[in-house]
């Protein structure tokens, strides 16, 4: 029980990692890693909702009916937005500000709705609440990469504390919106290169989403990009 | 104040680009953007419940939510609203309107779960409160420009995108990587356009 828990853990972190091998929730990826608090905030956040949100939906699987199943899980996630949304602006009004409009944009992250649906819907409470956990650190700890390495090259800090400052001059860029374009895909062609993983570029688009397996909508329509 | 709405007009397609210069709808543009149709057919079904979605969020917030103190449930409400919306849509279009259901249809399910979508509705009500001015009708135009700016992310990248397709790329950068990069380098010159409205209406 204990060794498939850690397993549950760990695969968020490294072999299924959100950001960089699911490539979900790219939204706020590129847009709060302008420096690295700002990743660490966004990050707890979203580890916040995500497993409150996967021990409720996990916990009411058998009660919400197959048909509105999508609605019920939006309707949970939102509530809990709202809650840690409430919790930041009290207690961390800096992040707050610099997260801005991100914030409650976790409600259609779709890591959490993704998870919610690809894992609390059909397990029991505690594991859904590991694999939460998991992915909410691998989704930290991919933000982190990004916000550090921008901030290092954008500012030469790094959490604030000058590094090269005054030795180098700093490369703007980084920290604007075409840098974290750049730094993002650097980072998928590094973990892309040390996993091994020749994935076809024709899996981005609804392969990419979690949904697609579910989303009867669009198969039978042929939505999807072939 | 035509002039103010055409600055609100100009600004959120070229400087304040959802796509390019806030992160808002990556997840489309990335996935959408491999054919210049698709691009069209999609950014005209983003535009159009963009504009719906904040015709409709705006008065609730202002003239339910607000005044009963209830401006913490902004995000559930309006992620229920847009979600209801894009299904009342949905169904409309296929009764009334089958030509435009079968181009922009496909497209709609997956607009639900668009940030931009929720985003422009929030931050209309975000910059309302810091400008008295910055009533309905800019919201509006508002919204109408920042779904004419995804458009034209769209379809640009997309047409570089068409151009990739029968480059040599390096084994690890194929796919999201190289993509990626491009989107930065449409970025940069989206940067290009800071302060043109300012100094065009200013």
């Amino acid at each position: 029980m204990a060794k498939s828990l850690g397993k549950e853990f760990t695969k968020g972190i490294l072999k299924e990692n959100p950001v960089l091998c699911l490539i979900l929730g790219t939204c706020p990826t590129l847009a709060v890693t302008t420096a690295a608090v700002n990743a660490i905030g966004m990050g707890v956040a979203a580890t916040l909702v995500l497993v409150c949100s996967n021990a409720v939906i996990s916990a009411m699987r058998k009660i919400i009916p197959d048909k509105v199943r999508i609605p019920a899980y939006i309707t949970i996630i939102a509530g809990f937005v709202t809650i840690v949304q409430m919790l930041v602006k009290a207690f961390a009004p800096s992040i707050d500000e610099s997260l801005g409009i991100f914030l409650p944009l976790i409600v259609v992250n779709c890591i959490i709705l993704g998870r919610a649906e690809m894992y609390a819907s059909k397990n029991a409470v505690l594991p859904s609440i590991v694999d939460g956990l998991g992915m909410g650190v691998g989704f930290t700890a991919a933000l982190l990469a990004m916000g550090i390495i921008r901030e290092f090259f954008g500012t030469g800090c790094v959490f604030g504390i000058p590094i090269t400052a005054g030795m180098i001059d700093p490369i703007i860029i980084f920290i604007l919106p075409p840098g974290g374009f750049f730094v993002f895909g650097m980072l998928i062609a590094l973990a892309n290169k040390l996993t091994g993983n020749k994935k076809d570029p024709e899996e981005l688009g609804c392969a990419a989403c979690p949904m697609n397996k579910n989303c009867s909508k669009l198969s039978a329509k042929e939505g999807c990009e072939k | 104040m035509t002039k103010q709405l055409i600055a609100i007009f100009l600004a959120a397609i070229l400087t304040e680009n959802y796509v390019l210069n806030k992160f808002l709808g990556i997840c489309p543009f990335l996935g959408v953007s491999k054919k210049v149709n698709t691009a069209v057919g999609m950014s005209a079904a983003v535009t159009f419940v963009m504009v719906l979605a904040t015709a409709v969020t705006w008065p609730i917030y202002q003239y339910v939510l607000l005044p009963n103190d209830l401006a913490y449930l902004q995000t559930i409400v309006f992620i229920l609203i847009i979600a209801a919306l894009v299904q009342l849509v949905e169904i409309v279009l296929k009764k009334y309107m089958p030509p435009l259901y079968n181009s922009l249809g496909i497209y709609l399910p997956l607009i639900t779960t668009n940030c931009a979508v929720l985003g422009v509705t929030m931050l209309v009500i975000e910059k309302g409160a810091a400008d008295a001015s910055f009533g309905y009708v800019q919201s509006l135009v508002n919204a109408l420009g920042a779904g004419i700016g995804f458009l034209v992310a769209m379809v640009l990248f997309a047409g570089i995108r068409e151009r990739m397709e029968s480059c040599d790329i390096p084994q690890s950068l194929k796919g999201l990587p190289i993509t990626l990069v491009a989107a930065s380098l449409v970025a940069v010159s989206f940067l290009g356009f800071q302060g043109l409205v300012e100094g065009l209406l200013g």
